[in-house]
């Protein structure tokens, strides 16, 4: 079996080992309930605090603005719907339609119980248009949500005008901060709410925070014991905490250095992947987070590609229809206006802080034969825009 | 997901891609939903002066399953005779395979239905008369991608509306 090159890091990452290291403490010998008034638990609640500390300092906010959850899909829907509930009167939300499910469905959840959704188009490139946004905000708006940096094509929202247009009219905004934080610098300032998952920079999986700006009023979804402030119930999972903070501070530490790395690799794919013929970039070259790149390839459909690709040891994916269980082509792709038939034929390759130049040298060997054995057996022939089958 | 025989055949496909000489085209699927199959197939008299698939091929686009099944459908079909060829089910293919999820069912149900419209195109050309199981077949078949192309209707004219402007920079690359 040959080692995995594995370039499925927006999907999950491998954990750190110095992350491992970190956690493995809490579960073999420090193992107490932060609840706990002995020693052990008194052990456990101080590392959570410090953990707390360290992530409120990534975000230059106050520790007391934590609130650990179980990932970003429960911090996603703590912020959205724990707004909703302080609202007695508003009933308005703005997002846009490239958000990650986690926003996506609880805004339709929102809607199905009376709330008013307004879902902003984006452009060619995935960005949202701040003018657009400031004529959709309405006197009965009450929370804005737009992502940081997209999950499937990297492209990065003008998050800082967004936040201000939002301080203007008093309007709490959230950003989805997954994919940005510990790659980009995040104008925290600008932002009421912030969710972000450990297991996307090399945490665990299974913890992530939200960050709550002082004076923003939630109501929990979790009742219980009141952990977290009351925010979310639950003996806290110390040994992920832990590791969060712990990849946070490596991802951080490194802020200057892997993400220019990483933002290397995504030029030279774009670079060699664009020369295949019939390819297109789908994002932005530029505007965008360094780890993610998606393409298509005319004639030929990406759940074969990445079955193809896993033959060779590379783990990719795709937002073809044909892998996903709606069997629908991914709603990022077609808000960006690609074509149905260059949907279909989608690659996403994101990289790690493991990711070496060697890796992407091997993808960029194998990936033209691969694209080129698929476009063999397909009935379609390159280069018509509609791609219709040739006699 | 998958079981090792569709894997196989996924990784060493048979009989692919198109014949020199053929005697008729299944073509069945629409690139809009993203699975197209292709089916080509030659018949020739047997020994006994029966109408057998002599020779068969298919050009696919679609998932890991649509290859496979591509692959199976023709490795089933080949050296048959036509009634056995027709005889020949989606069920059969998946069997063959060793299953496939749930999710991935529709596309044996395109292998088999490639086979089925490969031979109607073969009988109608001749000017043969058509088993009516073979055309109540054909017309399912022709309904369901009608019925495709109609859902994506707003997809569609946007695709052909790209593809008159031609190719257009993207504001992004
Ligand atoms: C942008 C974005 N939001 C939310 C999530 C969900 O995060 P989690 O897996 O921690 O629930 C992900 C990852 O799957 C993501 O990429
Ligand atoms: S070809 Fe689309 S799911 Fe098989």
């Amino acid at each position: 079996m040959l080692k995995t090159i594995y370039l499925d890091n927006s999907a999950t990452t491998p954990v750190a080992p110095e992350v491992l290291e970190a956690m493995l403490p809490y579960f073999r010998t420090d193992y107490g309930n932060a609840s706990s008034l002995h020693a052990l638990g008194q052990t456990a609640r101080r590392a959570i605090e410090r953990a707390r500390e360290e992530i409120a300092a990534t975000l230059g906010a106050s520790p007391g603005e934590i609130v650990f959850t179980s990932g970003a899909t429960e911090a996603d829907n703590l912020a959205i719907k724990g707004l909703a509930w302080t609202e007695k009167q508003k009933r308005h939300v703005i997002t846009s339609r490239v958000e990650h499910p986690a926003v996506l469905r609880t805004c339709e959840w929102l809607e199905s119980q009376g709330y008013d959704v307004t879902f902003l188009d984006v452009d060619a490139a995935g960005r949202v248009d701040p003018e657009e946004l400031a004529a959709a905000l309405r006197d009965d708006t009450f929370l804005v949500t737009i992502m940081a940096g997209n999950n499937e094509i990297g492209t990065l929202q003008p998050i800082e005008r967004i936040g201000a247009l939002c301080r203007e009219r008093g309007v709490t905004f959230h950003t989805d901060a997954v994919q940005a934080y510990g790659k980009v610098p995040i104008p925290v300032h600008a932002v009421d709410l912030l969710s972000a998952s450990a297991h996307k920079l090399h945490g665990p999986k299974g913890v992530g925070f939200l960050y709550v700006r002082d004076g923003t009023k939630l109501l929990p979804l979790v009742h219980g014991g009141g952990h977290e402030g009351g925010r979310r119930s639950g003996t806290e999972n110390t040994p992920g905490i832990v590791g969060f903070a712990k990849a946070a501070a490596l991802a951080f530490g490194e802020l200057a250095s892997t993400p220019k790395r990483m933002r290397g690799f995504r030029d030279r794919l774009i670079d060699a992947i664009t020369q295949i013929p019939s390819t297109r970039l789908n994002g932005h070259r530029t505007e965008s987070l360094p780890h993610i790149a998606n393409f298509s390839f005319q004639a030929i459909e990406g759940e074969s590609l990445v079955m193809r690709l896993d033959e060779h040891g590379i783990a990719t994916s795709t937002g073809s229809a044909c892998s996903s269980p709606d069997l629908e082509p991914s709603h990022v792709l077609l808000a960006i206006g690609v074509p149905l038939s260059m949907a279909h034929g989608s690659l996403r390759v994101s990289t790690g802080r493991q990711t070496t130049s060697e890796e992407i040298d091997a993808l960029l060997e194998v990936l033209p034969t691969v694209v080129e054995e698929l476009r063999a057996i397909s009935p379609f022939k390159v280069g018509d825009a509609r791609c219709t089958p040739t006699e | 997901m998958y079981t090792d025989r569709v894997i196989d055949h996924f990784r060493h496909p048979h009989n692919m891609g198109r014949l020199a000489e053929y005697s008729a085209i299944g073509k069945v699927g629409n690139i809009v939903c993203g699975d197209v199959m292709w089916l080509y197939i030659k018949v020739e008299k047997d020994a006994q002066g029966r109408e057998t698939i002599a020779d068969i091929s298919w050009e696919t686009f679609g998932c890991t399953a649509a290859i496979a099944t591509s692959s199976m459908v023709s490795a089933l079909a080949k050296g048959k005779t036509l009634d056995e060829a027709i005889a020949i089910t989606n069920r059969d293919v998946a069997q063959e395979l060793g299953g496939l999820p749930p999710v991935k069912m529709h596309c044996s149900a395109l292998a088999a239905d490639a086979l089925n419209e490969a031979i109607y195109a073969y009988l109608s050309a001749a000017g043969r008369e058509i088993p009516p199981a073979l055309v109540r077949r054909h017309e399912r078949i022709q309904k369901e991608m009608a019925a495709i192309e109609k859902r994506y209707e707003a997809f569609l004219k946007k695709d052909e509306a790209q593809a008159a402007e031609g190719p257009k920079e993207d504001a992004c690359a």
